[in-house]
């Protein structure tokens, strides 16, 4: 079990770990190249993907047919972010391959491919350099192969668009004529590789059609909820209502009276630490979806007392607001912020909150699984199918090299579809019931029994100083953890909660101490899209703006002061920066002050005045090592309805490779995060959620959504940087401080809801 | 015994009468590109025409979908032309994509009734449809570019 827990929390926090995917994932490539002289080259796992039984497969990313058909292995997971559009992108520059000729295999679940936690804006991040490798190595061994079949120097060979040409007799040979003699190339060392120049570039940097463009259109994709099996049933699953409430009692018998329901089957309480285990309870099985949910209605069931019974919103706010008013661990601290406090005749003091969030994709959760002889095939809408492989070995006491995991395509994910907890329920109940079992979560069971986005109380304290600018500068935060769904005595963030924008705030200001306060869990918290970021930007980046109303300046002029001068502002050498080096990414303030220009600019910031109910909100917010600025405007109508006519974001990701998809990622994180600063927003009473479904659990429609995002993006050479979840962050504060502008309200809760009516 | 038409196919039905049409048509007619979302009309994945409007098939019984001419997105038209389904395409509007059959099928029953809908109409007909990805403003620019009026903040 230990073992496990520490496995699956390395899974999840790549945060701390991308330094030991990246070089597993160089290993497994380097790995691949020395087996890459065999024909069944790289595969280790028992089973082989097209592209493994390709004519050639250079490494575990790529094969190459003598038709010269590219087969590129996609890895990651498709929620929506690109990840099958963009990554594969990179391996075929670098290939030169021409893109017609490519065709994409999703991978299952298989540890050769380096991790494949579709999670944390990390597949560009981490994965850039081993695909330009993968691309290069193959390339340079066609190159190679050419040469020895006309006997003329490798120097005088170019792969150019799916064929090497030899320049001087102007001879060519397509990739499918050069596969099995490619084959027999050795595999080059990394120093041989040459790479592209970017002016060469054909598809990196160009807006080619998404992937799954054409299915997701004509309503052939195939979706987790859409995956069968032959012969499978169908389970509904009735869960304690209270996080922690074991099955007392429970009568069937009217529940088997419904057409279509076969029987009945109990999924043991859950025990331990929560990870990934499903969460107990009893599944109707039935020949449809719903009929197992006919026959769930009629189920009677008696749970135990859970210790979580009195958990209750309003006093849980309490709680943690009451924390943060006293000291707390220092997780940050720089100069002397008591001494100056001491000192100051002029201080300013706020309290922020901000409460659960449900991930509420547009599709639930699904899986389908067959258990037979010791061994599990699955269909999953998993954002992380190699978790699916240790969570299922876990559950039925299997070797997780006889869990097969196929990935389909995911209904949304934003971190919900990393914990498989669904997939499990699946193999045990096909284990139970001895024919392959499709679990489809209702919407409900969604809401209700989610790994919630966790609820936070913020305390904000300055001294302030000449032109209203602080001197000294306090932030304590408390939250229930992440880190209690892997150990249940946890008590204080961790440290990648502390890293997205708690210990690494970068303005001006000579004395800063970071705090947090410990918190108790009373359901499974989890990550959801933008994670510890969403609550601790908004009351920095909130607070930032009273202080600049306060001292009746400009919030723009404000901010760029707080920002201070362009530097690299060195963080602590134990600050995560999502597993890379602070000289490779470094925090650094001219590109942030670039975003904060280019939004405000583009929102024409200068000439716009607040009136009627409407002005613009400014917030900029570093996170997945990605700098953005927001320039919102807003407009409140009498009732203290709030809407959006714009945003303009500016963002520097680094290297960009499809720029089409980075802009729709920010376009809807600008909806994402009108949703969370409007309208999210999950409670529980007497230990039960009180949200079920979209009429209770809001979130943005077409009508409430920002009318118009637009997004520039700064052109930079930089590393890539994430791109699927840094726009949410500064888009929150943006519209609080909107808000305030407009009204002279102060949004220090969130949501916004009918704050303001 | 219940009779009704799908994508222009007689079928018949002699199951639950009170089984949502949604269902029918996932689990039995294997038409899955029409999606469960919430089971309750709030969402709008799960849009259908029933005799060329735009209906929730979660709500829809079977009961009640007798006689009726039903079309799926996979029925919209038969090489996936129609002139919604290549604005999508036009403006790379999916991301997940799951809610987008429904988005779909809404859009193009409203552009039946209304050829050349204001954007307030846009937003009237489409407020039911939720996309959690946030794809609303490229929605809307799709809906104007298949009724052919200009696209506003065009990419």
């Amino acid at each position: 079990m230990q073992n496990m827990q520490n496995m699956q929390k390395i899974d999840f926090l790549p945060r701390r770990t991308f330094l030991a995917h990246l070089v597993s994932s160089s290993a497994f490539l380097i790995g691949a190249r020395a087996a890459g002289l065999d024909f069944t080259g790289a595969t280790t796992g028992e089973l082989v993907s097209d592209a493994d039984k390709a004519a050639w497969n250079p490494n575990v990313y790529l094969g190459i047919e003598p038709d010269g058909r590219v087969i590129l292995i996609m890895h990651r997971s498709e929620m929506g972010t690109g990840s099958r559009s963009v990554l594969p992108m990179v391996l075929a520059e670098e290939l030169d391959a021409d893109w017609k000729q490519v065709t994409l295999e999703q991978a299952i679940g298989d540890q050769k491919y380096g991790s494949q936690n579709t999670d944390g804006s990390c597949s560009i991040r981490d994965f850039y350099d081993t695909f330009r490798e993968a691309g290069a190595t193959a390339r340079l061994m066609l190159e190679r192969a050419a040469a020895a079949k006309w006997g003329v120097s490798a120097a005088e060979c170019r792969v150019a668009n799916h064929f090497v040409v030899h320049a001087p007799t102007k001879r060519k040979l397509g990739f499918g004529e050069l596969a099995t003699l490619a084959r027999q190339q050795p595999v080059p060392r990394k120093e041989e590789l040459r790479f592209k120049s970017r002016a060469d570039y054909r598809y990196v940097g160009k807006h080619l059609p998404t992937a799954d463009r054409d299915s997701l259109v004509n309503g052939t994709g195939i979706f987790g909820i859409d995956a069968t099996m032959p012969g499978m049933v169908h389970a509904s699953i009735e869960r304690s209502p209270v996080f922690g409430g074991k099955l007392k009692s429970y009568d069937d018998k009217e529940a088997k009276t419904v057409r279509g329901v076969l029987q009945t089957v109990t999924i043991p309480d859950l025990a331990g630490p929560t990870m990934f285990q499903p969460l107990g309870g009893v599944a109707v099985i039935a020949n449809s979806t719903w009929a197992a949910a006919k026959g769930r209605e009629k189920l009677k069931v008696e749970w135990t007392e859970s210790p979580n019974a009195g958990y209750d919103s309003s006093k849980f706010r309490q709680t943690l607001l009451e924390t943060v008013r006293q000291p707390q661990k220092v997780v940050r601290n720089v100069g002397d912020v008591d001494a100056a406090f001491a000192k100051a005749t002029n201080i300013h003091e706020a309290e922020y909150y901000a409460p659960h969030l449900s991930h509420a994709p547009m599709e639930p959760v699904a899986a389908v699984a067959e258990y037979k002889d010791g061994r599990v095939v699955c269909h999953a809408n998993t954002q992380n199918p190699q978790a699916v492989q240790d969570t299922v070995a876990q559950a039925l006491g299997i070797d997780k090299k006889n869990v097969e995991c196929h990935v389909t395509l995911l209904g949304g994910g934003f971190g919900r579809k990393s914990k498989p907890d669904y997939v499990a329920e699946a193999a045990l109940l096909s284990k139970a019931v001895g024919k392959p079992v499709k679990v489809t979560w209702s919407r409900e069971d969604d809401i209700r029994f989610d790994y919630y986005h966790t609820v936070a109380a913020m305390y904000m304290k300055a001294a302030i100083g000449e032109r209203g600018k602080p001197t000294a500068w306090l932030q304590r935060v408390a939250y229930p953890s992440i880190g209690t769904t892997f150990n249940p005595a946890a008590t204080h963030a961790e440290a990648f909660e502390m890293m997205m924008g708690w210990n690494d705030v970068p303005f001006d200001i000579p004395n800063h101490r970071a705090e947090n306060g410990p918190a108790k869990n009373h359901v499974r918290i989890g990550w959801l899209r933008s994670v510890a970021n969403i609550y601790q930007a908004f009351a920095v980046h909130s607070f930032l703006d009273e202080l600049a109303h306060l001292a009746k300046r400009d919030s723009l002029e404000y901010l760029l002061d707080l920002l201070g001068a362009p530097r690299i502002v060195k963080l602590d050498n134990n600050y995560i920066n999502h597993g890379k080096s602070q000289d490779q990414y470094p925090l650094d303030i001219g590109r942030m002050r670039n975003v904060v220009e280019m939004a405000a600019e583009k929102s024409g910031w200068a000439k716009k005045r607040p009136g009627a109910g409407r002005a613009l909100g400014i917030a900029a917010h570093r996170s997945f090592l990605t700098y953005v600025a927001a320039a919102v405007e807003v407009e409140v109508d009498q009732s203290g309805r709030v809407s959006i006519p714009n945003i303009e974001i500016a963002v520097d990701a680094g290297t960009i490779i499809n720029p089409d998809r980075v802009r729709s990622q920010f376009e809807g994180a600008g909806v994402f995060g009108a949703s969370i600063a409007l309208m999210s927003g999950i409670t529980a009473k007497n230990g039960m959620i009180e949200q079920s479904n979209f009429h209770d659990y809001r979130v943005a429609r077409i009508n409430e959504a920002p009318r118009q995002v637009n997004v520039h993006i700064l052109n930079s050479s930089a590393p890539p940087a994430g791109v699927g979840e840094p726009g949410v962050p500064p888009v929150i504060p943006a519209i609080c401080n909107a808000i305030a502008a407009a009204t002279g309200r102060r949004i220090r809760e969130l949501p916004v809801g009918r704050q303001l009516a | 015994m219940i009779q009704l038409t799908v994508n222009g196919q007689k079928r018949q039905f002699d199951g639950d009468p009170e089984m949502p049409l949604l269902w029918y048509l996932r689990e039995e007619l294997q038409y899955t590109g029409t999606k469960y979302g919430c089971g309750q009309g709030l969402c709008g994945a799960c849009t259908v025409h029933v005799n060329g409007k735009a209906v929730r098939s979660c709500q829809t019984l079977m009961s009640s979908a007798a006689g009726q001419s039903i079309t799926t997105i996979e029925g919209l038209s038969a090489t996936a032309s129609h002139p919604v389904q290549q604005a999508w395409r036009n403006h790379d509007v999916p991301q997940c994509g799951y809610c987008q059959s429904g988005q779909i099928m809404q859009a193009a029953a409203l552009l039946r009734e209304k050829p050349r809908p204001t954007d307030a109409e846009i937003d009237a007909a489409m407020k039911g449809n939720i996309c959690r990805c946030g794809t609303y403003q490229r929605i809307r620019a799709a809906i104007r570019d298949a009724s052919g009026q200009t696209v506003k903040g065009a990419r």
